[in-house]
């Protein structure tokens, strides 16, 4: 089948790539793009840790067409620090030993970054909601809800977006 | 139809390490020229903070910064042999490896540094901030990092340490039966209280609280971690997760993670860790390491704590809703047991 080409902003930057109309957009942005944030974990959109934002919306990247994806914005955890400076959510991570392998993290960042742009005072169990799609086998999940009510406690409401 | 309460308690001793023709570990560490020392493991860090906690021992003995000693791990092809990152042996058997290899690199770290200093190596000290100094006399010092490049360019030394750590095979006695496979044992208590529903057979985890005695805990807060996510993990063992429900019929087997059932992150139950520290004569500072016995006092405790609700003593993993069921009915309704104590 012959590619098409797909162009989208991908964490700020204009990027183009050849896609087969079949392929996912997580496939393009880690073999095509080379962006190596979002991981391949079921293929199949059961444990989220391919997660991505698509014009703002949480989407699973590997049961996004890329095609489909032709003239939208697009970030993923490997956007989310400012430069040398951390997002406030992967400080928080980091500090409440929210990661052990770490294979769930960039979905669990990019979940948790979904509902604080969009709730920045979540409760408990809203966090629990916003991540209930996402399977970590290491930490029991309480780490990761603690990193995230520490993250939204602490963000400054300018480095919310 | 009614929720019962219930109480179950659950004791572990740990051994730590196998007994499989011998338990041994290595590990190789040597200096770089700009002073900072690698060290190389081909036992693999799955997450579990191997890697940090072989950093911080290879730091303490070297008596440099942590930051200044880079581990590499998990390239069998290439590093000292290994037996592997299971059986929770990594903190004792490697943890010891590095010690022995960190000790043999810091004799002649001492030695170049007493070369460019024209004193005895016995008489000089690290302050652990990357100088090394005449005992008594601070001002008569060198940095590692200039004894590094000395050693490599000067004196011509390699600034490196072998170690190896070996529990030896342990041959059962053909008259006892008698053996001692193991020099480390870890302990821990665990009490989960549940809820058990007699109309659905589903249970709750209302909480759990645990004592765990570990050696010395080298990284308090991984130490932490490893408990809380493997807790998390027991009771998963415990009521959620098999890839075979109606053994061996593998009939309604879960295909994927849509049907293989794990607690979310609204299914936890609050949990209180206490830690106990008696550090193992024969461990890396006296540590042990928790690793698998996380996950284990979990298992044993709820099935005595569903048995405690409803009088069903269940035999085999995971405990279902529809093998409580089956043994409520079987026993002519719920019978909760005694119990004594209040709330946890």
């Amino acid at each position: 089948m012959a590619k098409v080409p797909v162009q989208f902003r991908l964490n700020g930057s204009d990027r183009a790539a050849f896609a087969d109309p079949a392929d996912n957009l997580l496939t393009v942005l880690r073999r095509g793009l080379n962006d190596f944030g979002p991981k391949y974990g079921c293929g199949q959109g059961t444990c989220g840790t391919c997660s991505v934002l698509i014009d703002g919306e949480l989407r699973l990247s590997c049961l996004t067409l890329a095609a489909a994806c032709e003239g939208a914005s697009i970030e993923t955890v490997s956007g989310m620090a400012d430069g040398p400076n951390l997002h406030p959510l992967q400080n928080a991570f980091m500090e409440h030993f929210a990661a052990q392998c770490g294979f769930c993290t960039p979905g669990m960042l990019t979940a948790a970054k979904a509902l604080l742009d969009r709730n920045p005072n979540p409760s408990r169990e809203e966090v629990i909601d916003a991540i209930a799609g996402n399977i970590c086998r290491c930490t029991g999940y309480e780490p990761i809800i603690q990193a995230i009510l520490s993250a939204a406690r602490g963000m400054p409401a300018q480095r919310r977006s | 139809m009614a929720r019962f309460r219930g109480r179950g308690m659950a004791s572990v001793n740990y051994p730590i390490g196998m007994n499989l023709g011998g338990d041994p570990s290595q590990a190789l560490i040597h200096s770089n020229p700009d002073g900072k020392f690698t060290v190389a493991l081909s036992a693999i860090d799955l997450g579990q903070g191997m890697k940090q906690v072989t950093r911080q021992v290879a730091a303490e003995t070297l008596g440099v910064p942590v930051e200044d000693v880079y581990v590499d791990t998990a390239d069998s092809d290439t590093g000292p042999h290994d037996m592997g990152s299971f059986a929770s042996r990594g903190t004792h058997r490697m943890g010891n490896a590095v010690i022995a290899a960190a000790r043999e690199a810091r004799g002649v770290l001492m030695e170049a540094a007493a070369e460019e200093l024209e004193v005895n190596a016995a008489d000089l000290v690290t302050d652990g901030k990357g100088n090394i100094h005449v005992k008594g006399a601070p001002s008569r010092s060198i940095t590692v990092r200039a004894t590094a490049q000395a050693a490599q360019f000067k004196q011509g030394k390699t600034i490196a340490g072998r170690g190896i750590f070996l529990i030896p095979l342990s041959s059962v006695d053909a008259e006892t039966g008698e053996m001692n496979p193991n020099t480390a044992f870890a302990h821990a208590c665990l009490v989960a209280d549940v809820e058990v529903d007699d109309e659905t057979g589903d249970v709750s985890v209302l909480g759990m609280s645990s004592a765990y005695e570990l050696g010395r805990v080298i990284n308090p807060k991984m130490v932490e971690q490893q408990l809380v996510g493997g807790a998390w993990m027991g009771i998963s063992h415990a009521l959620y997760e098999t890839p075979e429900p109606y053994y061996p019929n593998p009939d309604h087997g879960p295909r994927d993670f849509n049907e293989y059932l794990m607690p979310g992150p609204g299914d936890l139950a609050p949990y209180s860790i206490t830690i106990l520290e008696r550090p193992a004569p024969d461990g890396p500072f006296g540590g042990k390491g928790p690793g698998e016995m996380c996950a284990n006092p979990v298992l044993p405790a709820i099935a005595n704590a569903v048995y405690n609700a409803v009088g069903v003593r269940v035999n085999d993993l995971p405990i279902t809703p529809e093998k409580i069921l089956r043994g409520i009915k079987a026993n002519g309704g719920a019978k909760p047991q005694h119990r004594r104590g209040g709330a946890l």
